[in-house]
């Protein structure tokens, strides 16, 4: 006889995402339901709006994912309306973007995931003088020098954090699952990451103002519209331009010093569960590609991130992408439907049968019917997820020789073999090794425009003409946020926004069953898992976290006014 | 009407924010904030910390400390005799515990607090406010979580400051947000959390105004705390996020007088939403001399026009980001070369949030039904600017008679 455990809420995410999961006498995972218990309406409220004004409220889909959705919005308008942005404009977009990947990914590590990792009352019996020798061990397998090599400031870490729990409340750090068995940190080790964790959160303030340079501001920046960007003043200027190099030159020394080394030591140190494969889940990975390197123009540019599809785990095959094959199915979601849809056709008919039974205070979701908000995406009848393993393995399997180069260097450095990549381990590291890359290509992005300034092109907008061009309009923008591929698909008829839809990351990854019964990434990855304590979800956070969820972003929207659910109909699908 | 009209509306006295009350006012605030500091002092601390112990391990001294609290004191408008006090209130922040909820919302707020520089984001969370609740950062989930907030709702009854982040939902019985192992409602979750705080603060237009998923039709019957919290101090920090140095002047308040800020006719505290954004606009010359942006990228782009013609709302929009900015001051909207949105605004994504100056738009009437073009509102372009203004000039002014709300601590 099992146990069936709620996690509710998860924290130290981006929305409102509900676990359930069964566990067996063996305290192993034999069954687990991913479940999203939030959405706002954002397509159905775009609907009717001049499709310019698009971009600034579907970017208001998600705040982690800041800027993201706003330059997929204005992109869809774009591929509509046939419109092909100026360089400098492409240049200074997949700065923002980068700027967006460089601080989500660092966050995301630390403030977010870090906790599932390492133990910070540990961290209390470490020696400071040791801490230094282990900074040096990871810094080393990295190939650099560490970010911290002083044992006073681990000693005064250690002091402050002292201080913090004598005093007896622990604010955001109380109720934790500290002295968890599964915990496999040494206390240097994690007093080493938890002052990492202090640092970067002090570090990722100058991640947000690279983009605030081009951007106005972080989060939710405001340069971008349908044509190009609008700040011509901050391209112009040199200083700016130069300012935002100094933050990326010292963010990517934090990158290569902190950040990679703190992944090698957990990748080590929790090497078994990355070779027996924990967490791996689905092992079908999807990549809609993103970053245009040149000014050829939608989907003919070539991408930083290919686009493609990998089935099995088998790198020696890709399927190339086509959006048309992307099918949303509702079996197990609280809306009406029998079949799976495109995006363009999708209809939405809710049907909130709310929970199951309830037990002494606790609702469960009623798995056998609905349980989500979130659609379960297919590409081609296939289940698949998506992210910066996704991009990496993708990557590989197309041969991309730049992907290829960093994640080689990071198996042969770490001294690991490829498969650990499918496993819990090796999304965490997969989003590490992207982040040195996305690092690494900014400064050559930030070069490209301050020469191309340089040689006198100041020019950031391409003119259109509105009343023609928005008559009866198609596009869509496909790109990849942080977490994965991201799509927005727009319908424009007499100026107007017809139709409108997104299929997100976490739509993919945080779905419910289809309807042939198949799990979803989330749900699929938890599977096999073995926890220390049932009583705490350390280990479910840990996978879960891992695909670092946005769940505002991928939660479905009806138009229902305060009508009866279920008693009428709108045409938007998808997901927000 | 003319262009010289116009130029008198926009550079008429706005806001009424009384800057200056008179010494005798001053006095008397000045020994009531050095009275409850000396009350908070004698308080047991609920991080016992020294603030200045910490800025030092960060390599902050004295003397730039003191420089924040300057500047701190002048965003909250405060005369500057008053530096010490709001340097000391710093230093006793720590006698404040903090519950952060998110509802209907994006994290953009809680994103914002992270960017939070003055004081700096580590300081806040460790060693300076209690922050006993907030889901993005704990590291406890599910019934731990719940524990959590249930304790600190125990031990600090009648204490915290209650944050409040999203929007609530109310359409068919609050379905559309459960939280919590029991499926418990967004909207029961709020009364449940707000019932013992000492006050609210609503940061974000989402749970000020209901913001985004408030925005035609409200598809989710979307609302904002005020509308549906009753019998508490409530402040509003509106914009989309809201700037964290207003969420911390907020905090610096309440600690400093044990009183929420003066706030205008919209619960928005006028520290921060006193001057509109236009009043103090670094293009605000090239209005006053009629030099406008006319389409993105143009000469008047690489010249820093203004952009009210490219849909600036500067004018009608209450909020100090054209003083403060964001980000460490590196930028702002209007600054990257995008006009303002209006987005510290009721309904301003149905009134402002468009790239067309307000009469040129079509504008979707908050309610839904059918969009109205300005011709059939028979407004030309000018006439619909001094439109609104005037309401503005109106709200401010019925702001500028509503007194500071007076709270105790622990007085509900």
């Amino acid at each position: 006889m099992g146990k069936h455990i709620v996690v509710d809420p998860i924290t130290r995410i981006e929305g409102h995402l509900r676990i359930e999961a069964i566990i067996d006498d063996n305290n192993t995972i034999v069954d687990a339901y991913s479940s999203s218990t939030m959405f706002r309406g954002i397509e159905e409220i775009l609907k009717g709006r001049d499709p310019r004004d698009c971009g600034l409220l579907a970017m208001r889909i998600c705040g982690v994912c800041t800027g993201t959705h706003y330059q997929r919005s204005i992109e869809a308008v774009e591929h509509a309306f046939g419109v092909t942005i100026p360089k400098n404009a492409r240049i200074v977009r997949n700065l923002i973007q980068g700027a967006l990947y460089v601080h989500d990914h660092v966050v995301h590590f630390y403030h977010l995931h870090a906790l599932d990792w390492v133990d910070i009352t540990k961290a209390l019996e470490a020696d400071p003088k040791k801490t230094v020798d282990e900074a040096f061990k990871w810094a080393k397998i990295a190939g650099t020098n560490p970010w911290v090599a002083d044992a006073s400031k681990f000693g005064e870490v250690q002091e402050r954090l002292k201080k913090f729990v004598k005093q007896g409340r622990l604010g955001p750090f109380a109720k934790a699952y500290w002295g968890n068995p599964h915990y496999k940190l040494t206390p240097e080790q994690n007093l080493l990451a938890v002052t990492h964790y202090l640092q970067a959160l002090d570090l990722q303030r100058d991640a947000a103002k690279m983009m605030a340079i081009f951007g106005g501001k972080n989060p939710h920046p405001q340069s971008i519209v349908v044509g190009g960007v609008t700040c011509v003043q901050d391209i112009k200027n040199p200083a700016r331009i130069a300012l935002f190099k100094d933050l990326l030159m010292n963010f990517r020394r934090f990158i290569k010093q902190a950040y990679l080394p703190d992944v090698y030591m957990a990748g080590t140190m929790y090497a078994d569960e990355a070779l027996d494969g924990t967490g791996g889940g689905l092992k079908n990975y999807l990549v809609y590609g993103d970053f245009r390197l040149d000014d050829t123009g939608f989907y003919n540019s070539k991408l930083l991130f290919p686009s493609g599809i990998v089935l099995n785990g088998d790198l020696s095959r890709v399927i190339e992408f086509d959006q048309e094959k992307v099918k949303e199915d509702v079996t197990h979601a609280w809306y009406k439907g029998d079949e799976a849809l495109h995006p363009f056709e999708g209809k939405t008919e809710p049907n909130y049968t709310g929970f199951g039974k309830k037990e002494n205070g606790i609702a469960y979701l009623d798995t056998k019917g609905k349980y989500s908000w979130i659609k379960s995406p297919l590409y081609d009848d296939h289940r698949v997820e998506v992210g910066p393993l996704a991009r990496m393995v993708v990557g590989v399997a197309k041969k991309d020789p730049r992907i290829s180069e960093y994640v080689t260097r990071f198996l042969k450095n770490g001294n690991l073999p490829v498969k650990v990549l499918f496993s819990t381990v090796g999304r965490t590291a997969a989003r590490a090794i992207e982040t040195e890359l996305m690092a690494d290509i900014m400064v050559e992005w930030v070069d490209e425009l301050a020469a191309n300034v340089a040689a006198g092109d100041i020019s950031t907008w391409t003119e259109f003409d509105f009343d023609t061009v928005s008559k009866d309009a198609e596009g869509y923008g496909l790109a990849e946020a942080p977490r994965g591929a991201l799509g927005h698909w727009v319908k424009i008829k007499d100026g107007k926004v017809e139709n409108y839809q997104a299929v997100v990351p976490s739509t993919w990854n945080a779905a419910p069953r289809d309807y042939k019964g198949r799990m979803g990434a989330y749900e699929a990855s938890l599977i096999g898992t073995k926890v220390a304590n049932p009583e705490e979800p350390l280990e479910i956070l840990r996978t879960i976290h891992s695909f670092d969820p946005c769940i505002a972003c991928a939660v479905h929207i009806v138009d229902t006014k305060g009508r009866e659910l279920g008693e009428f109909k709108v045409n938007t699908s998808c997901s927000i | 009407m003319n262009r010289e009209h116009l130029r008198g509306l926009f550079s008429a006295k706005s806001a009424r924010v009384n800057t200056n009350k008179g010494e005798e006012y001053y006095n008397s605030l000045y020994k009531r904030c050095k009275d409850r500091l000396e009350e908070l002092k004698k308080l047991k601390p609920v991080n016992n910390v020294d603030i200045m112990e910490v800025l030092e391990d960060e390599g902050i001294n004295r003397r730039d400390f003191l420089k924040w609290a300057s500047a701190m004191t002048a965003t909250l408008m405060l005369p500057a005799s008053f530096t010490p006090l709001v340097a000391e209130a710093a230093e006793v922040m720590n006698r404040v515990p903090v519950i952060w909820i998110e509802l209907q919302d994006c994290a953009g707020n809680s994103e914002a607090l992270l960017r939070s520089d003055g004081p700096k984001v580590d300081e806040i969370i460790l060693d300076i406010i209690s922050l006993e609740f907030h889901e993005t950062l704990m590291a406890a989930a599910g019934h731990q979580a719940e524990e959590q907030l249930e304790d600190a709702m125990h031990h600090f009854k009648g204490k915290y400051l209650l944050f409040v982040e999203g929007a609530i939902p109310l359409a068919n019985g609050g379905v559309y947000g459960t939280i919590g192992a029991s499926g418990e409602t967004f909207e029961e979750h709020l009364h449940r959390v707000a019932k013992d705080a000492a006050a609210i603060v609503a940061v974000g237009t989402c749970a000020t105004f209901g913001g985004v998923p408030a925005a035609a039709p409200n598809p989710t019957g979307a609302v904002g705390v005020m509308d549906i919290v009753k019998g508490k101090p409530i402040v509003n920090i509106p914009a989309c996020p809201a700037n964290p140095a207003n969420m911390v002047g907020v905090i610096l308040h309440y600690v400093l007088t044990g009183q929420i800020p003066e706030l205008d006719s919209l619960l928005r505290p006028k520290f921060a939403f006193g001057y509109r954004i236009h009043d103090n606009c670094e293009r605000r010359a090239h209005f006053d001399a009629g030099e406008f942006v006319e389409e993105w990228g143009d000469v008047g782009a690489e010249n820093n026009f203004c952009l009210y013609k490219v849909g600036c709302k500067g004018p009608m929009t209450f909020n100090n980001c054209s003083i403060i900015r964001y980000n460490e001051a590196v930028n702002w909207p209007i600054g990257a070369g995008h006009g303002c949105i209006g987005c510290s605004e009721p309904d301003f994504w149905d009134k402002y949030a468009y790239e067309r100056p307000m009469a040129d738009a079509n504008i979707k009437a908050p309610t839904g039904g059918v969009e109205k073009t300005v011709d059939e509102f028979g407004l030309g372009l000018l006439t619909a600017a001094a439109v609104g203004i005037g309401i503005h000039a109106a709200f401010s002014a019925v702001a500028g008679k509503k007194e500071t709300c007076d709270i105790e601590e622990g007085d509900k």
